[in-house]
């Protein structure tokens, strides 16, 4: 197969009027990155995004964890149709590959058996007096910065290089399971090629890292993290994609998902701790961002500002190449400008010196 | 003859799931919890398949339906168009309706999960909060964590107006209107009643194993607890 079948897995995205359905990992990990698509759509790019006081979780931990059952995240996603509608818009989009999974899932369930719609609109009607009013699109937040990407181009004050060398940086991305593996169609590139957060990488000028372990699993698992006992299972995963991917010497590592970012990220904090191994140059873990990180980047935004102090992997050495400038002394300063302490030296950190580890190659 | 799996197929997810298997075990091959876990679900798929009671009955009962993470990688790849992923889904979801999920030591992490997500959501409207990523539990999140965790209102204040207040925003309060909406969803469509249901399932079983009920000791028990007999 060639390069270029993502073409094959097109979809139509619309180009304004979108409803933002925010995402429970996103707000936790990335409050910064979710600021800076609202940002970029409604401040940098003239489009208008509803950002609405009235949605909830769409539940889908819960779903994928099997406490909540399907009629009900059905009513839920119902729900957050219906305030869609009620507000005028009919383009949804998710800031989550969860729940993108989720609002897929249930539309395709609601067509292939309609008994279910019927079920949940009743259900939507008694617990909330709403009607269920379906989307004309559905997109994940990351489909949006792919389809504005030549536009953020035209403003980027840096572009995927090395400052230094000139050089195309190496960037791994990561897609999530739940973004085309589970409706290949819903997705750019669908489950072989997926190719939205690669358009980014190439429009603004970086080089994607193919490597063995692409496709796999970044180790979230649901239950497989949540519940302590369980971890093993998520680290091993994300263990072994970094093994796969230390070799192409990434210069750091984009993810679609809130959760896959979260989890690259800690986990190669625990393994240094557990096993002293470190996966990125110079004995530092690899960056690890997400995209709207990224684009914010590129469009000159200030990395505090992006919220990349809450990376448990420091990022100065990214910034350095891309010839970001940044205030060290702004990185750990709390609303208002107040200076709240700082975390604790670790392992995977570059600033930590006192340890001398593996270093992987 | 095909008690549980006539009470299987009134899941959507197993009609969707599965179609015909014919064990050719691609499933298998790109399952991350196969290969961690002791764990095949090719071979799920096929004694599904069977209709055999007694040995579905023994899933629902055992370990294997708990392992694998959901991750749909298999839905892609099944070259008969199932999704073994969306069977363990039908299969998990009966364990727990049936009381069975109590009898092995994955299927009673439900009540953890049940607790720590399930009732996040009936509190809070959101699967996790910051204040509930509690770092005595999740040491692998790190110094950055515990950071942000004692300095949440500064850390956050920085990126919403709203933390934890009403309006449009990161991290927002849920107002009450909306979680009133979400707790009748919960009760119209049977969301409480599952919740009872591990909840009951979970205390009898405590019991059992010399609890005084489905107490938090239990409750962290299931949480923490590996018998190492899983790999
Ligand atoms: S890939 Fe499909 S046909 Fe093959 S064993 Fe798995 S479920 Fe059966
Ligand atoms: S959904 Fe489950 S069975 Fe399918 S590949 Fe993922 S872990 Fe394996």
């Amino acid at each position: 197969m060639r390069r270029t079948s993502w073409q094959e897995y097109q979809k139509d995205i619309a180009s304004d009027k979108y409803y933002y359905a925010r995402s429970c990992i996103r707000q936790n990990f990335f409050p910064g990155s979710e600021r800076a698509f609202l940002n970029i759509l409604g401040r940098d790019l003239g489009i208008d995004i509803f950002d609405d006081p009235l949605h909830t979780s769409c539940t889908g931990i819960g779903y994928h964890s099997d406490v909540v059952p399907l009629e009900t995240i059905m009513t839920v996603v119902a729900r957050q149709f219906s305030l869609m509608a009620e507000a005028g818009y009919e383009n949804f989009i998710s800031s989550c590959i969860t729940s993108f999974g989720i609002y897929n899932e249930v539309l395709a369930t609601w067509k292939e058996f309609p008994e279910t719609e019927e079920r949940t609109r009743k259900y939507l009607k008694e617990a909330t007096g709403r009607d269920l009013v379906k989307p004309r699109s559905i997109a994940h937040t990351s489909d949006i910065i792919f389809h504005h990407r030549e536009a953020i181009a035209r403003k980027a004050k840096h572009r995927l290089v090395n400052s230094h060398t000139g050089e195309p940086l190496r960037v791994v991305e990561h897609i999530g399971c739940h973004y085309a593996k589970i409706f290949p169609k819903s997705g750019i590139g669908g489950s072989e090629f997926p190719y939205v957060l690669a358009g980014m990488i190439e429009t603004w000028g970086g080089d994607v890292v193919d490597y063995p372990e692409r496709r796999h699993c970044c180790g979230f698992g649901f239950r497989n993290y949540l519940v302590q006992a369980n971890r093993g299972s998520s680290v091993a995963n994300s263990h072994k994609k970094l093994e796969s991917m230390a070799p192409y010497k990434p210069d750091f590592i984009v993810a679609n998902c809130p959760g896959c970012a979260m989890f690259l990220d800690k986990w190669q904090y625990a393994i240094a701790e557990m096993e002293g191994m470190t996966y990125g140059a110079d004995g530092r873990g690899i960056p690890v961002l997400t995209y709207e990180e990224m684009a914010g980047l590129v469009l000159g935004y200030d990395p505090w500002e992006l919220g990349m102090q809450m990376h448990q992997v420091d990022v100065e050495p990214l910034l350095d190449k891309l010839g970001v400038e940044y205030s060290p002394e702004a990185k750990y300063l709390g609303a208002n400008g107040k200076y709240i302490g700082k975390p604790a030296d670790v392992a995977v950190n570059c600033f930590d010196r006192r340890r001398i580890y593996e270093i992987k190659r | 003859m095909g008690k549980y799996f006539d009470m299987l197929a009134e899941d959507v997810r197993l009609h969707e799931g599965l179609k015909a298997c014919m064990n050719c075990g691609v499933c298998t091959a790109v399952c991350p919890a196969a290969e961690f876990y002791n764990y095949d679900p090719r071979q799920i798929v096929a004694i599904v398949q069977t209709r055999d009671d007694e040995e579905i009955e023994r899933l629902l009962k055992g370990e294997a339906i708990w392992y694998c993470g959901e991750c749909m990688s298999c839905r892609p790849r099944c070259p008969r168009g199932n999704t073994p992923g969306y069977v363990i889904q039908a299969l998990r979801t009966l364990s727990q309706k049936l009381g069975f999920f109590v009898e092995s030591e994955k299927g009673r992490q439900q009540l953890a999960l049940k607790r720590l997500i399930g009732d996040n959501i009936l509190a809070t409207g959101y699967c996790l909060t910051p204040r509930n990523i509690l770092p005595e539990l999740h040491p692998e999140q790190g110094a950055v964590w515990e950071w942000i965790y004692e300095n949440d209102e500064d850390v956050y204040g920085r990126f919403s107006d709203v933390y934890r207040r009403e309006g449009a925003g990161a991290l927002r309060r849920i107002d009450d209107a909306s979680m009133r909406e979400i707790h009748r969803i919960f009760e119209v469509s049977g969301g409480n009643d599952f919740f009872d249901t591990i909840e009951q399932h979970s205390d009898r079983k405590a019991r059992e194993m010399g609890y005084d009920g489905a107490t938090e000791e239990y409750m962290m028990q299931t949480y923490t607890y590996n018998s190492e007999n899983h790999y």
